[in-house]
């Protein structure tokens, strides 16, 4: 067992104290395996420069439970991105595994990776990545479509409603405001009812009170949905609204709030 | 949800968007610049085979000693062809106490089935067009025969049993100059006069010929049908083996037609390679969107082609429908340009070029597609990042794959695709690195100039490999255009220099040796050069190497004919200036050993002969061989008497020889000829005004179609330097937004990007114009065998050119980028 294995406490079991601590650490990994929605194993990233290799991630290991909310924090150039398009399965770290929702990513080929995506993962971007040729309502039914999802036009509508957006759904992006623009992305992102959501600076191209409102809306859906939130972002006020923060230095970890409880 | 229906979903969101007009507008464009110049080479182009058929005075010709049997004729009619019926032969013509040897030219009422007949009321008087043949009871005489028999128009002459009228002065008919076969002034009567004549008995000498014409197809599939199944004494003809001016003008015209339909082919495949790349980058961020959201490789690069598909047919459709309106607008325009109704196209070249741009889309953007597959979905986070480029092999591969086949159907010529093709090659590779090089120079030495140019140059450092892209695009794209620039005026000029303003237009025949000097006495007197007299003995060819000729498999047909049919030989001490010996060696002037002969190229290709071969020659029934010592290329189109064979001096001598003469006899000094005529009744003069005629027809024709053809590549050349802008047309937007809203005023981004494209220009241009001057040197000489000068305007077409044409479709394209609102863009970012 890892010593990240202990750090997920949140869908952790009750330990009685009498029960042995054999017991109870057998009992802690085989839980934890059961509800770890996403696990990092000796996670190490590195990319060839031409001052010779450099290690962007070094040996990085956790497991998340599912429901839990984590944020990601870290100075620019810490690594925060890159981990969080290793846990998605955007790219491959050049050692260690990653488990989405049951399923070893490293062993995947692209496809493959790219059908976990479609059935257990979210995204929300900083800058929003809608497709700028199709409309709000277009938008949120593309992952339902790819998941091949029954009545996809219905569900889109109905989570276009919930983040208040009905009046837009015939809006393309261009014609959205940035607040607005972020909403479909939620909705986007909620849509397919994901095991893990992964939100990348969500509110970093937002004014404030903007920002506040989308954050809000995020954390609603995250909480009726008892969805995975994993959130990078540097906004330590965004971060302490989270279950849970892991801190990023140079590409290790450096802090785990769950490790510290 | 299909691939297909996200595909179409989106489609009209982008088109509406304007994100893939530039890519639709250059298949358009490829359609309807394809469509005029397939339409324009194809008409112009049979216009042109059909004035070189009128030295038939029709598109094919057969010919026997006896009346042609009915089942040719027959054969003739099932191909849908029409036809016409001659019988010739020599006749004595009697005028009170005058007569003459005459040839008789009885023709029915179709003849000429191409080219007409001119007559004239008098004597060297003004001569018309008709489409008559002579009334029963008339004939139409030659002047040379009406001078020897002093006879005028409406004077009677004896032609066997029948008193005719003379009705007018045949001054040109399309099938006089045929070879040298017809000796004496000719006389043309209508057909149906000839029983009464009681001219033709058994035994009499008459050559019957049925004259067929039609539709180009039939005419070759009646070719092909009847050819291996024709008897022995029925000898069919067509252009080729009749005028080797004519074939060799039609040939040449037929080269130029060629290499404009390549040309602008070239260009167009250069606007849709660099609009379909621009169209693949577009979509890596969407592809890597699609990915992150779940989509497989095979749905993104689907979606993609299911696009690329639908804006391929729309872009079909645009260029169809323009290229089908020019195609109305030029046939109403070369109407009166081209003589004779030529079948309506209708949608053949309509269909052809879209066809042609559908395969140059596929060929060009499936490269680009395949990379999209592979956009890593990372992207939607780093944007940096960036599938691996395809590989060159696939890229080069695939594209050169669909050009080369698209030449190919164009271009019949091997040699030319090879030139042309490896020539542009060349230029690409030597403009990618000058780009390439460009662009690492202007890297370091940028510093030490002001704001705008050091943006300018920044801007084509940073962006490497775009930047060495668009010189390739740019250079390619002006070194067509010069290309063609030089072929409409240079390479037509140096066409028409070759028929030399003092290339004889008079050939005289038939000349016995002891007539030389009394004829050169005449002209002289007349204050006209004497003219060259080359002795000519009329032979047949009996057996190349021991194998008779009738029975050995020779490579080619046209060998056989011509093994086959009597041959003119001449000899010489020296080679003349129109001929140049390209295998084995001429011999010594003062050659006197066995006999030699030095044979034409061509006529050796067709009939397979070695350096080394020896050739027997049937001569006044006796036999004489000779070893073949030389292969010769001939100008034909100088004019100057030129043979097939010619023997090492010596060889002939034993033969009944006469001289044939060529000299050049300006409209009023004709009556000399009458002078010459009247001394020397024995002597042919033949025309050669009507070749001369038929081939600067020829030559006009092409002029024409290369000029329009022109008009249409221009535009196709302007939407490669646009579509090239175009492929950087975001960055650039934002660039200039976000130096904007630094503070750097707007004309400062302007001269920026003005000193960028200038540079491009120039790059672009001297490599062009480089490019464009080797390319022209080859295509001149190796393919055209038309002599090169050195043009220095191509230099400074292409410099000016370069950067003129560059900024100012960079300026047009750029110009939107700099004036829109920095707050507008850089929200979008």
């Amino acid at each position: 067992m890892t010593g990240a294995g202990v750090l997920c406490t949140a869908a952790a079991p009750r330990i009685s104290n009498k029960d042995s601590i054999f017991r109870m650490m057998d009992q802690v990994t085989s839980q934890s395996n059961n509800d770890a929605v996403l696990i990092a194993e000796q996670v190490t990233k590195q990319v060839s420069s031409p001052e010779g290799d450099l290690t962007i991630l070094a040996d990085i290991s956790f497991r998340i439970a599912a429901g839990d909310s984590v944020a990601i924090i870290g100075e620019s150039g810490a690594g925060k991105s890159t981990l969080l398009a290793l846990l998605a399965g955007l790219d491959l770290p050049t050692r260690g595994s990653i488990w989405l929702d049951g399923k070893r990513l490293t062993d995947l080929d692209e496809d493959g990776r790219a059908a976990v995506r479609a059935s257990s993962v979210g995204f929300i971007f900083q800058s929003f990545h809608l497709v700028p040729s199709l409309n709000a309502l277009e938008n949120v039914m593309l992952p339902l479509e790819l998941a091949g999802v029954a009545n996809p036009k219905t569900k889109a509508h109905e989570i276009l409603r919930e983040v208040g957006l009905t009046p837009r759904a015939r809006h393309y992006p261009s014609q959205l405001s940035g607040g607005e623009k972020q909403r479909v992305a939620i909705a986007r992102a909620f849509a397919t009812q994901p095991a893990v959501l992964f939100a990348d600076e969500p509110t970093g191209n937002l004014d404030s009170r903007t920002g506040l409102r989308v954050m809000q809306l995020m954390f609603d859906l995250n909480k009726n949905s008892s969805t995975t939130l994993v959130l990078v972002t540097h906004d330590r006020s965004l971060a302490e609204r989270c279950d849970r923060e892991m801190i990023l230095e140079s590409g290790r970890l450096v802090a785990d709030s769950k490790a510290a409880a | 949800m299909t691939a297909v229906s996200y595909a179409v979903r989106t489609f009209g969101r982008e088109l509406r968007s304007g994100e893939v007009l530039v890519l639709l507008a250059a298949v358009a464009l490829a359609v309807a610049a394809l469509t005029a110049v397939g339409f324009l080479t194809d008409r112009i182009g049979r216009a042109v085979a059909r004035q070189a058929n009128e030295v038939l005075a029709a598109d094919l010709r057969l010919r026997a000693p006896t009346e042609i049997p009915a089942e040719w004729r027959d054969a003739a009619e099932r191909f849908g062809l029409q036809t016409a019926d001659t019988q010739t032969f020599p006749s004595v013509v009697y005028a009170g106490e005058e007569n003459a040897l005459a040839t008789i030219k009885a023709v029915s009422a179709s003849y000429p089935l191409r080219g007409s007949v001119r007559i004239a009321d008098e004597l060297f008087g003004e001569q018309r067009v008709v489409d008559d043949i002579p009334q029963p009871g008339t004939v139409w005489a030659d002047p040379a025969l009406m001078a020897r028999l002093g006879v005028a128009v409406g004077d009677t002459v004896s032609l066997g049993e029948t008193d005719m009228r003379v009705a007018a002065v045949l001054t040109y008919r399309p099938d006089q100059s045929i070879g040298f076969a017809s000796l004496a002034p000719s006389v043309l009567v209508n057909i149906d006069d000839i029983p009464a004549t009681g001219l033709i008995n058994e035994g009499s000498r008459v050559g019957y010929a049925l004259l067929l014409a039609g539709e180009e197809s039939s005419v070759e599939d009646f070719y092909a049908d009847v050819e291996d199944r024709l008897p022995e004494d029925v000898r069919m003809r067509n252009r080729e083996d009749s005028s080797e001016q004519a074939a060799n003008a039609a040939d040449r015209a037929q080269r130029f037609l060629s290499l404009t339909a390549v040309i602008s082919l070239l260009l167009s495949a250069v606007a849709i390679a660099m609009s379909a790349r621009r169209f693949a980058h577009r979509r890596m961020d969407t592809v890597a969107l699609m990915k992150s959201l779940g989509a497989s490789q095979r749905f993104v690069i689907s979606a993609a082609s299911v696009q690329l598909v639908l804006l391929g047919v729309l872009g079909v459709l645009l260029g169809s429908a323009v290229g089908y309106v020019v195609e109305k607008l030029l046939t109403g325009m070369l109407a009166d340009m081209i003589q004779g109704d030529l079948p309506d196209t209708g949608w053949g070249p309509v269909g052809l070029a879209s066809g042609a741009a559908l395969i140059l889309l596929v060929g060009f953007a499936l490269p680009s597609l395949f990379q999209l597959r592979n956009t890593p979905p990372l992207r939607v986070l780093r944007h940096d990042a960036m599938p691996p480029p395809p590989s060159r092999l696939l890229v080069a591969g695939i594209s050169l794959l669909a050009v080369a086949a698209l030449l190919y159907r164009a271009v019949p010529d091997g040699r030319m695709l090879l030139i042309v093709l490896g020539g542009m090659l060349a230029v690409g590779a030597a403009l990618y690195l000058t780009g390439r090089g460009m662009v690492a120079l202007i890297g370091s030495s940028r510093s030490g100039v002001g704001i705008a140019w050091r943006y300018g140059l920044a801007n084509v450092a940073r962006r490497g490999r775009d930047s060495a892209v668009q010189v390739v695009a740019f250079g390619l794209g002006l070194t067509v255009l010069l290309l063609l620039s030089f072929v409409r005026t240079d390479l037509l000029k140096s066409w028409q220099q070759s028929l030399d303003e003092d290339a004889p237009n008079h050939f005289l025949i038939n000349i016995q040796p002891q007539e030389r000097a009394s004829i050169a006495g005449i002209f002289q007197g007349n204050d006209i050069a004497a003219p060259q007299f080359v002795p000519m003995v009329r032979a047949r060819m009996s057996s190349i190497n021991g194998e008779s000729v009738t029975e050995r498999a020779f490579p080619m047909q046209e060998g056989e004919r011509m093994a086959n049919r009597e041959a003119n030989l001449t000899w010489a001490a020296d080679l003349g200036a129109t001929n140049e010996v390209v295998a084995g060696e001429w011999w010594p002037a003062d050659y006197n050993g066995e006999p030699l002969v030095s044979v034409e190229e061509d006529a050796a290709m067709e009939m397979g002969l070695e350096l080394g071969d020896r050739l027997e020659f049937l001569v006044a029934g006796q036999d004489i061989e000779a070893t073949v010592s030389s292969f010769r290329k001939v100008n034909w189109d100088s004019f100057q008497p030129n043979f097939f064979m010619v023997l090492s001096p010596g060889a002939l001598d034993d033969y009944p020889a006469t001289h044939v003469a060529s000299l050049k006899i300006e409209e009023d000094q004709r009556a000399v000829l009458l002078q010459m005529v009247r001394a020397h009744p024995s002597v042919s003069v033949i025309d050669l005004g009507a070749i001369l005629e038929q081939v600067q027809s020829i030559i006009a024709k092409a002029s024409l179609a290369v000029q329009a053809v022109f008009v249409f590549t221009l535009a196709a050349g302007i939407a490669v330097l646009f579509a090239a802008v175009q492929s950087t047309i975001d960055e650039r937007r934002f660039e200039s937004a976000m130096l904007r809203a630094l503070g750097v005023r707007r004309r400062t981004v302007l001269a920026g990007v003005l000193t960028e494209f200038a540079a491009l220009g120039f790059a672009a241009g001297f490599l062009a114009a480089a490019g464009a001057s080797i390319l022209a040197a080859v295509i001149a000489v190796q393919l055209f065998e038309l002599e090169y000068s050195f043009n220095p305007m191509l230099w400074v077409a292409g410099l000016a050119g370069g950067i003129i044409l560059v900024c100012g479709s960079g300026y047009l394209a750029a110009r939107g980028a700099i004036n829109a609102p920095p707050a507008d863009v850089l929200r979008a970012a």
